[in-house]
């Protein structure tokens, strides 16, 4: 059974109660190595590190609110077909649901592995964050004044990434040990095993009282505003021309597709030979359609991603992040991405034993469909 | 241009059933419209949605998926497969500004020769009813 505790005997303040945390796993064996983020070379960002000696977490930034890689595709790296020693991973909701969906796609082994969820209190885009920590900003700080009353908002003159405005999956789930920063009166609380609280030995407290309501009013108000969005964007987008009108600047440069925690494939359709067009074929094409748009396939690019992942997407908007034309990736699997797992009635990342919907079928299912 | 308009439909046909159903259709001299080009698969099941996007989108009007009834696949459910598949790229198409109505999956056996005719005959009158497909002729996609 899972049990609420404190951190004890570290630095007060949730930053201080993580490093703490990740030390006390580390020197109690429970772990041999954590992935966390750590202060960059230059101080402007953050990035993932790999950290095995106690003292190296001592300037971990586990909440910075910034991801410049999705953790999962890390984790996968770490993880696909086994590690030989014990792994924790501070990771965000978001990136705690890809790595349940690679698990599925045999793209990691999560057994071995220690999640430790944080919740989430959004990211910024990476040169945002940059910015804002070179005029002198402490992003954290601000994060953690709103968090007991879940006020999450930006610092003013600042915006959260659009995926995080209208992100309602911000609290961890399936994880060994979730760090509680929502709802919660100073500073973090931790749930996690009796057993590895007493290892620990932290001391036990009463689950905080005010957590649940707040996090529902902050997920309430998240979802009226994707709601909002998607509704938006399906009202811009009714047809084939006003797609092609938004992804009209794509120069397919798969930065999208190589963002994506889900999109995982070695040899994807896109890098094979396929999509080589020889020089007779653009004359071919020529020929047929008068005028060609380069690079060719823009949108069967899009649409042939949306088949192999909308299914697992976890809305964390990876792929918007990475688009150099700053165009809607995110918004545009987040609508088709809703719909596709409503009809299979899938959650992404919501549990290793839920069956991939393209993995399985039932013989008494989509009558409508074929007959 | 009403009048100029003939429907072009590509049709993924299974080996072991619809593509003997065509045939049969064929030998036995029944009328259907000119307006399908076949391919010949080995199960429905082994469709790739790619082709089925690629054809969209290089103008095709229709696209038509041919399989064993349910139960009658040979690869065991090659057929339960695809129609999961297929639902997954209708709803894409829909949520994307396409007609998903453009794109049929039927079960149609091989003895089932007058069906293959009587569909075919069925789909070229609603694709011609809808018009040519918002891609044909279009630059840039
Ligand atoms: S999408 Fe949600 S979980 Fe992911 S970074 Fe944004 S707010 Fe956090
Ligand atoms: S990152 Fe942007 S420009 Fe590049 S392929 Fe994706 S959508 Fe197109
Ligand atoms: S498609 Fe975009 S939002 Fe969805 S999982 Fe991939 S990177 Fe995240
Ligand atoms: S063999 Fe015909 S659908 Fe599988």
């Amino acid at each position: 059974m899972d049990v609420w505790a404190r951190v004890t005997g570290h630095e007060e303040g949730a930053v201080g109660a993580l490093r703490g945390l990740l030390a006390d796993l580390l020197r109690a064996r429970v772990v041999d190595a954590v992935l966390v983020p750590r202060l960059a070379p230059g101080g402007s960002g953050v990035v993932p590190a790999l950290v095995s000696r106690p003292e190296d977490v001592a300037d971990a930034e586990p909440l910075a609110p910034v991801m410049p890689v999705q953790g999962a595709r890390l984790v996968s790296a770490l993880t696909a077909g086994g590690a030989p020693y014990r792994l924790g991973a501070v990771l965000r909701s978001c990136e705690i649901r890809a790595s349940i969906e690679l698990a599925k796609l045999k793209q990691a082994d999560l057994a071995g592995v220690t999640l430790i969820g944080v919740d989430c209190l959004g990211t910024y885009e990476v040169p945002d964050y940059a910015v804002l920590v070179a005029g002198g900003a402490d992003p954290v700080a601000h994060a953690l004044v709103g968090a007991p009353q879940g006020t999450v908002s930006p610092l003013p003159r600042a915006e959260l990434r659009p995926a995080c405005a209208i992100c309602e999956g911000f609290v961890p789930s399936g994880c060994q040990v979730t760090v509680a920063l929502i709802g919660v009166e100073g500073g973090a609380l931790v749930m996690a095993s009796e057993e590895l609280v007493e290892e620990l030995g932290y001391e036990r407290v009463a689950a905080p009282q005010h957590r649940e309501e707040t996090l529902a009013s902050l997920q309430a108000a998240r979802r009226a505003e994707r709601r909002r969005a998607l509704e938006e964007w399906r009202s811009r987008v009714r047809d084939v021309p006003s797609l092609l009108a938004e992804f009209g600047r794509c120069i397919r440069c798969h930065n999208c597709m190589v963002a994506c925690p889900i999109c995982y494939c070695k040899e994807c359709l896109f890098r094979t030979a396929t999509f080589d067009h020889a020089p007779a074929e653009y004359w071919q094409a020529l020929q047929r359609r008068g005028a060609l748009r380069l690079p060719a396939d823009t949108l069967l690019f899009h649409l042939t991603r949306l088949n192999h992942m909308a299914t697992s997407c976890v809305s964390c908007g990876a792929c918007s992040s990475a688009c150099p034309s700053h165009l809607p990736v995110s918004t545009l699997f987040a609508a088709v991405g809703e719909e596709v797992q409503a009809l299979f009635g899938y959650v992404p990342g919501r549990s290793l034993e839920e069956e991939l919907p393209l993995a399985t079928f039932r013989e008494d299912e989509l009558s409508q469909v074929a007959r | 241009m009403a009048e100029a308009f003939e429907p072009r439909i590509v049709a993924f046909l299974c080996n072991w059933c619809t593509y003997a159903g065509a045939d049969l259709a064929g030998t036995a001299r029944l009328q259907y419209p000119p307006n399908v080009r076949i391919i010949r698969l080995m199960c429905s099941g082994a469709l790739d949605p790619a082709y089925v996007l690629k054809a969209l989108l290089e103008g095709a009007d229709g696209v038509f998926i041919g399989g064993c009834h349910p139960g009658d696949c040979h690869y065991q459910n090659g057929n339960y497969k695809a129609r999961r598949r297929v639902a997954l790229l209708k709803k894409i198409l829909e949520q994307t500004g396409f007609d998903p109505d453009r794109v049929w999956l039927r079960w149609i056996s091989a003895s089932e020769g007058r069906l293959f005719a009587q569909t075919m005959t069925e789909m070229v009158a609603a694709i011609r009813a809808k018009g040519p497909s918002p891609l044909r002729g279009r630059w840039g996609t």
